[in-house]
């Protein structure tokens, strides 16, 4: 039961289409180009990248809130792409998420009982007398009060209000949370406690979680599976510990090397990497990555590379030919 | 003699619900060409005690300090007209959201000459010639292009570098970076972070750094200040800090870490943060912290030496063990 794949993507890709103006072209923005993964139960697939790396559409695509331009997903064993709209109605209580501000994702004027319970009324034929015992236990799963019940967002702290807000996402029993990076607006003190609780949460219901984070200490202590994207396209896919332990994409050996460590004794060389991201709605020619990468060569420029198995992990990068 | 020295500084915010203390007697002195880091939760008053010094807050604030003392001025003492003259010029500061920093109304071209004009009395085309120097400085490609560019043409990283210029325009010699790099990405904040360090050792300036990152703290700070709640908790060179932390906040901190975690489930602290109105009696961490006795609850701690970090605490960790307390036995 607990290796059962319960989401499989397989070359999603959302384009958005621009529209021209006087001035301007119509452009497509390859916000998700080719992503593939696998997830199981009691599984965590982290994916990391820059602002603008397309983490947040991934998260889009798999909670069906947009339908993918290309590549499919099956969701429970489901395809999404013949569902018609009841097998796509029944689906999305399957995938649930919990977003980054919880002060801005629960309803200042809805008291914490009825936030609960909305979308029990909405999904379930449950009574109302149902409804609020499932509530209150879910609060109690997630270190609620029952006092807490009845009252606003404002009363609670920003630990207390992502606590709600996954509470909120568990009312219909998912199989698979998308987690977006929810962890990211606490202090260190409550990024704990509420890691630990999605960690305790993982066991007791069988979670998948696919955790967007850029926060790469939080992706090491929680995920087991690690993909790195950029501009849209996965650069490495590895299990956590051979990515941490042996990066091989330039970019994943940038990031991990700026990420600040909380040692002062650890002197360690940093890969400063020049510039920023660049645009996507013009990327650059063959590996999106050339421009900044600190070993490019003329390759790199003219071909795009493709994902392919590299010992251990999934690399998209030239050097990985020349290496062998 | 030291650039900074904050001696008991202490603010209150007149709120509906009563007087709220946002600093707790908080002492703090830098040298020039030092770097401090001031780390704590939000709500601590790490920004509150830095915005208070350069007189910042708005009216419903009551700020008191036994001294307040800038490069031997007085900030107390100064007026209105007197201390726009220091702030701005010689005391400067980096916001936390660069985006919304900046006048998006104005060039980026107009917002730096501003301070210069002000300052410095350039005419405009010293003003120009300066501000391209300032952006070549920070590391912008076609410094002449952007002047001209207004803040949404930029990037986030492109919009802080642009606010550190503004900052270092006058040459100040104390910069207040509050959060800089709290709202970029890790490749960006590492050049951000490579860049300010850069530019304190060029010239020299101190450097408050406020962050609630440790790992930023570990690979910029030589010094840092824990703040609790508005109070100091302890202050240590970097090194020493992160090795033996002497408060039981900076030791639970600390541990509450990802990166120092040695099983899957994080020691965490129970509770939060204090608020205006369940604000405890005796030390203010007492209800989170998993050494607190009856003493820590009624009596409000006092400070120990500078060789225990100078912990706000009645039992001062050394090596973990809290001492003098009575649940161990150990006396020293």
């Amino acid at each position: 039961m607990s290796d059962e794949v319960v989401l499989r993507a397989s070359d999603l890709k959302k384009h958005y289409t621009l529209p021209g103006s006087l001035y301007a072209k119509p452009a497509t923005v390859k916000a998700l180009d080719g992503v593939s993964f696998e997830l199981s139960r009691k599984q965590t697939l982290a994916v990391v990248g820059e602002s603008g790396c397309g983490k947040s559409t991934l998260a889009r695509v798999v909670t069906m809130i947009e339908d993918p331009t290309a590549g499919s997903l099956q969701i429970s064993g489901e395809d999404l792409a013949d569902g018609n709209k009841n097998v796509r109605r029944k689906l999305r209580p399957k995938v649930q998420m919990v977003f980054q501000n919880p002060y801005g994702s629960l309803n200042p004027r809805q008291k914490i009982g009825s936030a609960l319970e909305e979308p029990l009324m909405m999904n379930t034929p449950l009574a109302k007398a149902e409804r609020g015992d499932k509530a209150r236990a879910m609060m109690q799963a997630v270190g609620l009060r029952p006092e807490h019940y009845d009252r606003y967002p404002h009363m609670f702290s920003g630990g207390q209000r992502q606590r709600i807000a996954i509470a909120r996402a568990l009312m219909l029993d998912p199989d698979i949370l998308v987690l977006d990076e929810p962890v990211s607006a606490l202090d260190v003190s409550i990024q704990a406690q509420v890691l630990n609780l999605l960690g305790e949460l993982q066991d007791k219901l069988q979670l998948a979680y696919l955790f967007i984070s850029h926060d790469l200490s939080v992706v090491k202590h929680i995920a087991d599976e690690v993909m790195v994207m950029y501009l849209g396209k996965p650069v490495e896919q590895a299990a956590r510990q051979v990515l941490f332990d042996d990066p091989r994409h330039p970019y994943t050996q940038a990031l991990l090397s700026a990420t600040p460590v909380p040692d002062p004794g650890r002197h360690k060389e940093r890969v400063l990497l020049k510039g920023e991201l660049p645009s996507p709605i013009d990327p650059p020619t063959g590996c999106a990555f050339h421009p900044r990468c600190p070993v490019v060569f003329d390759r790199c420029a003219a071909e795009t590379p493709l994902l392919q198995p590299a010992r251990a992990a999934q690399v998209s990068c030239h050097l990985m030919d020349e290496a062998e | 003699m030291a650039l900074l020295e904050i001696e008991n500084l202490t603010v209150e915010f007149a709120t509906a619900g009563g007087a709220f203390r946002a600093v707790d007697g908080l002492s703090l002195s830098l040298d020039a060409s030092d770097v401090l880091a001031i780390v704590g939760e939000s709500g601590s008053g790490k920004s509150v005690a830095m915005l208070a010094m350069m007189g910042l807050l708005p009216w419903t604030a009551t700020v008191t300090a036994d001294r307040l003392n800038f490069d031997g001025k007085d900030l107390l003492a100064l007026s209105a007209r007197q201390r726009r003259q220091v702030v701005g010029k010689d005391i400067a500061m980096i916001f936390q959201e660069p985006m919304s920093s900046l006048n998006p109304c104005f060039t980026v071209g107009f917002q730096l000459g501003e301070a210069l004009k002000v300052h410095l009395g350039m005419s405009r085309a010293e003003c120009k010639a300066r501000s391209i120097e300032l952006l070549d400085l920070v590391g912008i490609p076609a410094p002449e292009k952007r002047l001209s560019a207004f803040p949404h043409q930029l990037s986030g990283g492109m919009s802080q570098r642009v606010m550190i210029a503004m900052a270092i325009s006058c040459n100040p010699k104390l910069l207040v970076a509050d959060e800089p790099t709290t709202a970029l990405d890790v490749t960006i904040q590492a050049q951000i972070l490579d860049l300010l360090l850069n530019l304190q050792r060029e010239t020299d300036m101190g450097l408050v750094l406020i962050t609630h990152d440790m790992g930023v703290v570990a690979e910029t700070a030589q010094r840092v200040s824990v703040q609790y709640a508005g109070q100091k908790v302890e202050e240590q060179p970097v090194v020493d800090l992160f090795s033996e932390p002497h408060h039981p906040y900076t030791a639970a901190l600390l541990a509450a870490l990802p990166e120092r975690a040695t099983s899957k489930t994080l020691p965490s602290i129970p509770g939060v943060v204090p608020g205006q109105f369940d604000r405890p009696d005796g030390c203010l961490f007492s209800p989170r912290c998993g050494h607190a006795t009856d003493r820590c609850r009624t009596q409000s701690p006092t400070r120990a030496s500078a060789g225990l970090g100078l912990a706000f605490c009645h039992y001062p960790l050394v090596k973990g063990v809290p001492q003098n307390h009575p649940g161990n036995g150990v006396t020293a």
